[in-house]
Parts: structure tokens; sequence; C-alpha cells
């Protein structure tokens, strides 16, 4: 086979006239997003600093996150996505030497004020993380565990199927719903924690590197299950796959580190727009240089 | 050809053999010392068999104590056996749920600083002699009520507590913060986090931090001599009153001129070195098992 027919048949359009050579593609397919003014806000961030002990991990971040859609946070290591993502479910109150300062409005309120209930947060907005967490405890009650403190204890049966269900777990588990949790393999316990995450019907869903620890075919399902879930839910998803990014979500925002004059480092948001904009056409040379792959 | 001609793995000044004869001496030296450790214990336990061997049969079980004076009857431990079940188990109820609750405060809910002036708390605790306790208790409550199991209890308690209580730390502290996020995750209040997720994957290990305690304190004489000390004659059950436990017994007959007596307090102290192994060993079961749960959480 010659040099000419191995590059057809591995069908790879060469365009010239792309000023940036993406390093990751995104796929078509996806429907055209209508005018941000047009959609529904869910959340409304406003200078959110944040700081562990003296130091700050992420300065100044301004963005909004939009209903019913995946909103993705990309970024080098240290960049402060995850803090990020932490704070919008006040997740970070959990680490002693952790401080904020800003706004983060959700439908309106603030949820980073002092006299908000952390709890009330995480009953609505809920959280997938990086490694999967599953309960000690059987497949069942890993669902049926929050529905229970939650009072939601109504048709519990109906509830695990329907979440096992979102979550593409149902089929494989559905036969074995008393054994032990820990039995599944890695992929299949990060979608028991979907679905124990959406169990309880939250109104966004937090999601940590969800598939960093999983092989391609896992990830590939999850992946899928953010699309046919974003119907109900609104994701904000943290990776440091930026194909992941750029299959997944509508919106994209790049995080990166910004270097004192002291050598201090810290966290900052550096673009954020339309998951094809941020690929294809980022508007900042530094987004540019980590989506084309020179830097990260 | 000589064999030491060229070796690959020779080289000039590495002196091998020299240091091969020192790893050798390190390891002897280590091996003596391990080796003491059983010896002694060997020779504790084979020494306390011999000499209380006269008393152990099945009446050091069933039969009290005879008066002294009476030197021609022989009589058991019993009534210490019973008591020392009576003061161990009253200690324990009064030490495990306090320290478990400590122990939750102060991994679970407590600020940095609090946590430490805790721990460090329960290490001066820990580090103060029996026999002050013993004082303290006396002080506190034989002064004004007189001696009881009761008292003797809560002095043996004041020296489980913080046994109870570090080792419960440690356990809860091996559980992965990734369970508690997942349950924080769905919106559970951190109390439904410790109690339905955290606690129920450190039962084992709460539990061999008990029976370790358990064993430390069964043997101890001075606290109970100053609050539990003077019996009646015969077997009692009421707590109330000061009850015979084995330590004490041991006491007092190694104490007496006759060989019965002590033959008795021989065999007292054999069956209290070996249920004391028990202990141990069924803790060590129960770490193990509990630890093998944990792993496997976190994995």
């Amino acid at each position: 086979m010659s040099q000419s027919e191995m590059s057809q048949t591995r069908g790879e359009p060469v365009s010239e006239s792309s000023t940036i050579e993406a390093a990751v593609r995104v796929e078509t397919k996806r429907q055209p997003l209508p005018p941000r003014e047009r959609l529904h806000q869910v959340f409304d961030i406003q200078d959110l600093t944040a700081i562990y002990g003296s130091k700050p991990a992420l300065k100044d971040v301004s963005m909004e996150v939009y209903k019913n859609l995946v909103t993705a946070v990309i970024g080098p290591s240290g960049c402060g996505k995850s803090t990020f993502i932490r704070c919008l479910n006040r997740m970070n109150d959990l680490v002693p030497s952790f401080r904020q300062t800003g706004t983060i409005r959700y439908h309106g309120q603030d949820i980073a004020a002092k006299d908000v209930d952390p709890v009330a947060v995480r009953r609505t907005i809920g959280m997938v993380f990086q490694r999967p967490n599953p309960f000690p405890k059987s497949i069942q009650d890993n669902v049926t565990w929050g529905l229970k403190v939650l009072g939601m204890k109504d048709n519990l049966s109906e509830r695990v199927e329907r979440a096992l269900t979102q979550a593409a777990l149902w089929d494989e588990v559905k036969d074995r719903l008393k054994a032990s949790a820990l039995g599944l393999s890695g992929g299949q316990q990060q979608r028991l924690c979907i679905a124990r995450a959406i169990a309880v019907e939250p109104d966004v869903v937090l999601m940590d590197e969800p598939a960093s620890a999983l092989d391609p075919i896992a990830t590939q399902k999850i992946e899928q299950l953010l699309h046919e879930l974003k119907q109900e839910y609104t994701f904000v998803i943290v990776t440091h796959n930026m194909q992941q990014a750029a299959r997944v979500a509508d919106m994209t925002a790049f995080f990166s580190i910004s270097r004192g004059e002291e050598g201090e480092r810290w966290g900052e948001l550096i673009e954020y727009d339309e998951t094809e904009k941020i690929f294809t056409a980022p508007s900042d040379k530094r987004t540019e240089d980590y989506v084309t792959g020179r830097f990260g | 050809m000589s064999a030491a001609e060229f070796s690959p793995l020779q080289r000039p000044h590495d002196r091998l053999r020299w240091r091969r004869i020192k790893n050798r001496g390190m390891e002897l030296v280590a091996w003596l010392a391990a080796a003491l450790a059983v010896f002694i214990l060997g020779v504790v336990v084979w020494s306390v068999a011999k000499k209380g061997a006269s008393a152990l049969s099945l009446d050091l079980f069933t039969k009290s104590q005879v008066p002294s004076g009476f030197s021609t009857a022989t009589g058991g431990l019993a009534n210490a056996f019973v008591g020392t079940l009576i003061v161990v188990g009253l200690a324990t109820l009064m030490a495990l749920p306090l320290g478990i609750l400590i122990a939750i405060y102060v991994n679970e809910f407590a600020p940095r600083t609090i946590k430490r002036f805790v721990t460090l708390t329960l290490d001066v605790l820990a580090g103060v002699p029996a026999i002050v306790i013993g004082i303290f208790v006396f002080s506190l409550i034989v002064i004004t009520h007189g001696q009881s199991a009761y008292a003797g209890a809560f002095a043996l308690s004041v020296l489980m507590l913080p046994f109870v209580a570090r080792t419960t730390i440690e356990v809860l502290a091996l559980v992965p913060d990734s369970l508690r996020e997942a349950a924080l995750g769905v919106g559970a209040p951190r109390w439904r986090t410790t109690l339905g997720i955290v606690l129920p994957q450190t039962i084992g290990g709460i539990l061999t931090g008990a029976v370790l305690a358990v064993a430390r304190v069964a043997g101890e004489t001075a606290p109970l001599l100053w609050t539990c000390s003077l019996a009646q004659q015969g077997t009692h059950w009421n707590p109330s009153l000061p009850l015979q436990t084995i330590p004490v017994a041991i006491f007092e007959l190694s104490d007496q001129a006759d060989p019965t007596s002590q033959a008795l307090a021989w065999a007292g102290a054999f069956v209290l070195i070996m249920a004391i192994l028990c202990l141990s060993l069924g803790a060590r079961w129960l770490a193990t098992r509990s630890r093998r749960k944990i792993m496997r959480a976190s994995g």
C-alpha cells in the first residue's frame, strides 16, 4: 500500500484554511446553542477567589453555568479546576484551612454565604468524584441510602430502578441488587455513583474527572450518559482530557496557572465560551496553545 | 584458570565479605532480642503454672475463698472471678461509649486545635499512674460512699478511657475521606454520614481497642486496692458491695504464710495471664479482619 493510499484510507481531511490546527476535533453533530441571553442561568459566579491557608488556589473567577447544558472545565494540573467545582457545592468546607471570597449565585441565591447550610446546597447540587467511591454496601443500598437520609422513602424500588436505568447500569445489575457494590468493575462502580447522585433528584450534578480512573470503554459509556441525562440535569464536569471536553461539553471554560512576581502561582479563568469556539477559534493565545497541545 | 581472576560483581573497595559479616551480626542481635522477649514470657507462664499447679482444678472456678486461718480447707477463687467479671464489665460499659463518642468528636467534628488539645489530654491521662487514679476515686467516691464494685469500676474506666478513645481515633482516621465525601455529596448531614457510613466500617477496629483495653485493666491492682478490696466472705453479685477481684486476691493471698493460699494466688495469676492472652489473640484476629474490610472499601 502506498503512502497516498494510506492517508486516503485514514480519511483525514487536510484543511489548510483553518488558522489553528486543533489537536482535538469537536463533534459537529451537536445542535447549535441558542444565544446566551436566552439560556437560563443556574450559577452566576462573580470574582470567586479560593484560598488554602495563605495560598490562593484560584483568583477572580467570574462565569455563568447554564441550565441543561454540559459545562466542561479544562486546564493543566494545578490550575484549580477541582477547587472550582468543589466550591459549587461547598465541598471545600471540609478542608480546615480553606477560605473563599466572591459570590456564587445559584438561581439568584448566594450559596457561598456563611449562613447557607452546606447540607442543603449538596442536597440539590450532587457530585460524582474522580475515583469511584461506592459505599461498602449492596448495590441497592448504595442508591437507597441517600434516599432514606433525605426522607424520599416512597417507591424505593422504583426509584432504584429508575436511577440505575438512567445510569445505564440496570441491565448489568438487576439480578444482583443485593450483592456488594465493591464487587463491581471500576466503570460499573462509577455509573453506580452517578445513579446514587441522580437518585435523589438533584438539580445540578458536578463531576470531578469522573472518567480519569476508567478504561476507554467505560469512559465512552459515561460520556454517552451525559448526552442523554442533560435533558434533565445540568452538568459541570472537570476533565484533564481535552477530547472528552470536546465530545461532551456545550460550554467550555479554560483555566490556567498564572505566576506572580515572587513566584507564587494561582489558577485563573482564561477563557469561557462555546466548546466549538474554544477548540477552533479561541480568542486567547494561552487557550490556543493549550488546545493545540503546545502547552500543558 | 582460577575463579578469582575476574568476577563482574567484584570491585576493589567493596569489602563485600566484611559487609556480609556485619549484616549477619546485626541480624543475630535483633534475633536475640526477639528471642529474649519470647523466653521471658515462657519462663513467667511456666513458673506461674508450676507453682499454681496444686490449686489448678475445677474447685478453683466453683468454690469461693475460705477465710484465712482455716488453712486445712481448700477453697477456690470463684468469688474473685465473679468480682473481676462484674468490675471490668461495668468499667467497659462506662468507658466504651464515652471513649467512642470522644473519638467521633475528635476525628469527625473538632477543629484542628481542639483535636490536638484533646489528643494531648488523652495521652496525659493514659500516662497517669494507676495508683493515682485509685487515690483520686478514693477521695471522690469512697470517702463519702464507701468501697463498692461501682467505685472500682469507675477507677478502671478512667484507665480504659484514653485507650479506647485513642484506638478508636486511629481506626476512624483509616476510613478514607472519599467515603465521607460520597455520603456528604448526596446531601447527608455530618451525623448521618458518621453513623451510617463511617462507623459501620470501624466496628471491628473499635472492638479491638475495647478488648485490648479490657486486657490492659483486668490485671490492675492499684486502683482497686483503694476502691474495691474489703470484700466479704463468699461469692457476691451485687455491685454496690466491694467485690473480691483476681488481682486483689493474688495480692492478699501471696502475703499469707500457708502454702495452699500461695498456690491459690499462683493459680489465679495463671488464669489471669491466660485470659489476657486469649483476649489479645481475639483482638488481633478482629483487627486484621476489620483492616481488610476497610482496605476493600478504599480499594
